[in-house]
């Protein structure tokens, strides 16, 4: 009876250590071939991450961002995150403990959606349109804001990842964050498409290719049946 | 009924034998010959739509705070003309259904004007004695996309906001005078004074409407008095007008076309956002947003503007060609002086001063349907270039490397595009082929001695048609 | 049937099933539009009132089209083309025109005159359009928001800090006291490593802890230049530049703001910066060149 009872305890002991993932292990087996195991960085691969902060690491990770998938070239694109929840909270752990900014806390709630919509148009709407469906600068596609969460942006906005500046508290307040915040929320990510059918949400392209495509095709169809061909 | 009505009239006017000419008046039917009228259809709704627009809309750059149901912008300062078309948009019932309708109409005026002009074009129905009714269409054209991008700038919006300075830009580039000409019309520098707006809005609503519509009358009779031309076909011949009569016939069908363009107009303009300039939010001069666009009409501009490199020779003090002058003014007057030019080059060049009633298929002029597809490709591509930084977005192609490509192609491609033109043509007139279903066959006759002859002209061959149909 | 006059049109027997076609189109469509009438007092739906709208028209323009095809005689008319061609009217058009002239012996003096007459007439009517702006006035496209001293203010109207300003930032920046609408009014302030900078020799002193300003306006067709790439981490590749979004001029702000691609001809003015006692920006001196788009009488330096 003892034997089993220390047969399960013997068998219990790893499940529970691996419960509590290890930040630091996690990190040498997925990110040290480009961040170096010390995490200095190497170079012409990855950067340094020392100073780099919780901030920047849980925006990476929890976007997909990182690892970053070459195939689809240089700049890091959102996608699926390559960990699920509680490993990525023990990498931002690690690479927190390196020095570097805090997850910024953001509340949309206690913002103003109209200083939202006028800071946006400000600070973000070059890069991103101002209705955040994201654009071009030559060099990279600042991407679309349509699926970022509240903190995800405020990360962004704090670290300005890749070729986005970054803006700190003394530029944009907590308060002005939380206005830009509710205004993704509200009308980024749930536009307020009165006419109908947004296509796109980016004005005259795709506007132009339902006057060609859409009314042009129907008009051409009708003048056709309407008219007669041509009698040889 | 009918006889007292027309008594009525014929001897208050004496126009009975006008009029029962009229009703005979003959169409040919041919539905490409429908692409004009469709331009024609949009232009009426434009003006129904837009008269009842302007019961709303306030042309004024005076300042107010906005207070209305679009929660987004309360309290931000915004232009009268902008919160005009906030409240026509969230205020009045059907309000936002006749604007967008108006911005379709517009944009459809424009698809069905260009598709006429290359039917015109291709066909060569410019040819003596239709001149012009050629001229007053291009300038028609010019019109219509110069109201357009009045009628949207109208609105204040972020979005038009940014043309009208690129548009201020192009003013200022030209040379020696643009500086006196943009202070003149903007009333100083930009963004000028309400008065600049007072001038757009007078212009959107009147004297271009005014002006499209004498040049549409101009066209119209000049249309009526040649007769319309047509295709070669079994009656139809240079000395006479083979179709369906007004009534009823034509009636009915030009009445079903009006019908069917004021309903893909209306169901666009209620099911299809356009231009939500409440999401773009007012305009200010220290603001941009990415993908800004111009209206599709204009995408060529845009095209040629971001293809130029960055040249702009100077003498001195004096900037000779600010970059601006030759994306923004001297391309667009290349491409109507080609238009404009067109039939007095093409009578140079064959020689040829008579009438033309009958029209041409492409193939049966091949020159003139190379050099017309080389230039159109031309600007296609330049239109096309104007949206690469979407490709960019899409299909992650680097901006920078398209645009050094383009820049390339857009001398090499319309070469290769004519010449594979007056190829096709060619080669189509030798099989007498369809251009998409290929070659009809032909009939052949098994001759007594066994072997096989073909039929030489398959037409002799075919039933005659019943009337009106094919 | 009225009697005596001629019937020109063809025999023809409408099939039963367009009549009805068509009937019950035009039924549709009535009950269409009473529907839009009746969404319009209940709300006004933007998407109903079209697809309402939209489809009488539809229906309405299916009859119009199978009367046309089916109901109504089809006829194919055939009529000769009358002659364009009047050289004999012409002429007499011409000749009578010019029988108006014959008995005046001065007539190419006439001529003439109304001639001088016509143009300065419709000259003078044309001139009060001068009043619709300062169009000889071009110094108003050279003047300057920027001197010595002005403070630079942020969007609240704030004066701008220098320790406030991070390596890396943007901030988007106002003349203090000047209308914002004007062009020259506005500015993009950006921040880089000391070390990195390369300004030309005569604007040495122009960037104090490596904060630049420039005019925030396009020099190629004047739009906001709102676009700042600066990459996170070193090397700084592709290179920290300002990006216009309208047509994609590239400046780099390392060098003065020169212009690294796009179809822009002037690099972007560059304001220099002093920092005064109290740690906020102003202005050093003048804009390094003008404001806006170029034109004409532009002048650079």
């Amino acid at each position: 009876m003892r034997r089993l009872a220390l047969l399960a305890l013997v068998l219990a002991l790893p499940a529970t250590a691996a419960a509590e993932p290890n930040g630091r292990q996690l990190f040498v087996d997925g990110c040290a071939s480009c961040h170096g195991f010390d995490a200095r960085g190497v170079p012409g691969v990855g950067p340094d991450l020392h100073g780099a902060g919780a901030a920047a690491a849980d925006f990476y990770l929890s976007t997909g961002r990182m690892p970053l998938d070459v195939a689809t070239g240089e700049q890091p694109l959102r996608g699926r995150p390559a960990y699920p929840p509680d490993e990525i909270r023990a990498l931002v752990r690690y690479v927190g403990s390196l020095g570097g900014p805090k997850i910024p806390q953001v509340q949309p709630k206690r913002g103003d959606l109209s200083e939202g919509q006028h800071a946006f148009a400000s600070y973000c709407a070059g890069c991103h349109q101002i209705l955040g469906q994201g654009g071009v600068v030559t060099g990279a596609v600042p991407p679309a804001l349509t699926e970022t969460s509240p903190t995800q942006l405020a990360e962004a906005v704090r670290v300005g990842p890749y070729l986005m500046p970054a803006f700190d508290e003394r530029q944009i307040d907590r308060r002005t964050l939380d206005s830009i915040a509710l205004y993704v929320q509200e009308v980024v990510q749930d536009p307020p498409d009165r006419g109908g059918w947004p296509i796109g949400h980016i004005g005259p392209i795709p506007e132009g290719m339902v006057a060609w495509l859409l009314a042009g095709g129907v008009l051409l169809l009708v003048a056709r049946v309407i008219g007669e061909r041509m009698q040889r | 009924m009918i006889y007292r009505l027309a008594r009525f009239i014929d001897t208050r006017t004496g126009q009975a034998p006008l009029v029962k000419k009229l009703l005979r008046y003959v169409f040919p039917d041919h539905w490409s010959f429908l692409l004009g009228e469709i331009a024609l259809y949009c232009f009426v709704v434009l003006v129904g739509t837009g008269i009842y627009l302007t019961f709303f809309f306030d042309p004024s750059m005076q300042h107010v705070i906005y207070n209305g149901p679009y929660t987004p912008l309360r309290g931000q300062q915004v232009s009268e003309a902008y919160r005009s078309v906030l409240d026509i948009s969230f205020r009045y019932k059907a309000g936002l259904l006749i604007r967008q309708t108006h911005h379709w109409a517009a944009d459809v005026f424009l698809v069905a004007i260009t598709l006429h002009m290359l039917r015109v074009f291709f066909t060569g129905a410019f040819r003596k004695p239709r001149e012009i009714t050629y001229y007053a269409g291009v300038l028609m054209l010019a019109l219509a996309m110069f109201e357009g991008f009045a009628g949207y700038s109208l609105g204040d919006d972020l979005l038009s906001g940014m043309g009208l300075v690129i548009a201020y830009s192009v003013v200022l580039s030209i040379p020696f005078v643009g500086g006196n000409l943009a202070l003149l019309i903007w009333h100083g520098p930009f963004p000028g004074t309400t008065e600049f707006f007072s001038r757009l809005y007078i212009a959107h609503v009147l004297l271009v409407p005014v002006a499209i519509g004498a040049l549409l009358g101009i066209h119209l009779i000049t249309i009526a008095v040649t007769h319309h031309s047509q295709f070669r076909g079994p009656r139809a011949r240079e000395d006479n007008v083979v179709g369906v009569p007004m009534w009823p016939g034509y009636l009915f069908r030009t009445l079903g076309l009006a019908l069917s363009v004021t309903a893909v107009l209306f169901l666009l303009g209620g099911l299809v956002q356009i231009n939500p300039v409440w999401e773009w939010g007012p305009f200010h001069p220290e603001l941009s947003t990415n993908g800004a666009q111009p209206d599709w009409y204009l995408g060529w501009l845009i095209g040629a503007l971001r293809l130029m490199p960055g040249w702009e020779p100077h003498i001195g003090h004096y900037t000779l060609i600010p970059n601006a002058f030759w994306g923004g003014a001297f391309f667009p007057l290349l491409v109507f002086g080609f238009l404009l030019a067109w039939p007095l080059l093409e009578r140079r060049f064959t020689r040829d001063h008579g009438y033309h009633h009958l029209l041409d298929r492409p193939r049966d002029a091949p020159w003139r349907t190379a050099i017309g597809v080389g230039f159109f490709t031309w600007v296609g591509m330049i239109f096309f270039a104007g949206s690469s930084d979407r490709v960019f977005v899409e299909m992650h192609i680097d901006y920078e490397s398209q645009i050094h490509v383009y820049q390339v192609l857009v001398f090499v491609v319309p070469f290769v595009a004519g010449w594979l033109a007056k190829r096709v043509c060619e080669q189509l007139r030798r099989s007498d082929a369809h251009p998409l279903r290929g070659a009809g066959g032909g009939l052949v006759r098994r001759t007594p001695t066994g072997g096989f002859e073909a039929v030489s002209d398959s037409t002799t061959t075919r039933t005659p048609e019943p009337t009106g149909r094919r | 049937m009225i009697r005596g006059a001629p019937k020109l049109l063809p025999r023809h027997r409408a099939p039963r099933r367009a009549e009805l076609a068509v009937f019950w189109a035009l039924l549709l469509a009535a009950a269409a539009a009473a529907g839009f009438i009746a969404v319009y007092a209940l709300g006004a739906d933007t998407q109903w009132l079209g697809l309402l709208l939209g489809s009488a028209f539809a229906l309405l323009a299916f009859g119009a089209v199978v009367t046309a095809k089916a109901l109504v005689p089809p006829e194919q008319k055939e009529e000769q083309r009358h002659s364009l061609d009047h050289d004999r009217d012409d002429l007499d058009i011409a000749v009578y025109v010019q029988e108006a002239d014959e008995g005046i012996t001065r007539s190419r003096l006439l001529k003439s005159a109304a001639g001088v007459a016509g143009l300065t007439v419709a000259g003078a009517l044309l001139v009060p359009i001068a009043s619709c702006g300062p169009f000889l006035d071009v110094a108003q496209l050279r003047r300057m928001a920027w001197s010595r001293g002005r403070r630079l203010v942020d969007d609240a109207d704030r004066p701008l800090r220098a320790e406030d300003i991070a390596v890396g930032a943007m901030v988007p920046a106002f003349a203090e006291g000047v209308d914002r609408k004007r062009l020259d009014a506005s500015l993009i302030v950006v921040r880089l490593d000391e070390d990195d900078l390369h300004l030309p020799d005569k604007r040495s002193g122009w960037a104090p802890s490596g904060i630049l300003a420039f005019s925030k306006i396009c020099t190629h067709a004047g739009c906001a230049v709102s676009m700042f790439r600066y990459p996170l981490f070193s090397p700084k590749v592709p290179k920290p530049a300002l990006v216009c979004p309208c047509h994609y001029s590239t400046f780099d702000p390392a060098r003065g703001g020169e212009v690294i691609f796009g179809p822009a001809g002037r690099p972007l003015p560059q304001l220099p910066v002093a920092i005064d006692e109290r740690g906020e920006l102003r202005a050093g001196g003048r804009m390094s060149g003008p404001v806006g788009p170029s034109w004409w009488g532009v002048q650079e330096g």
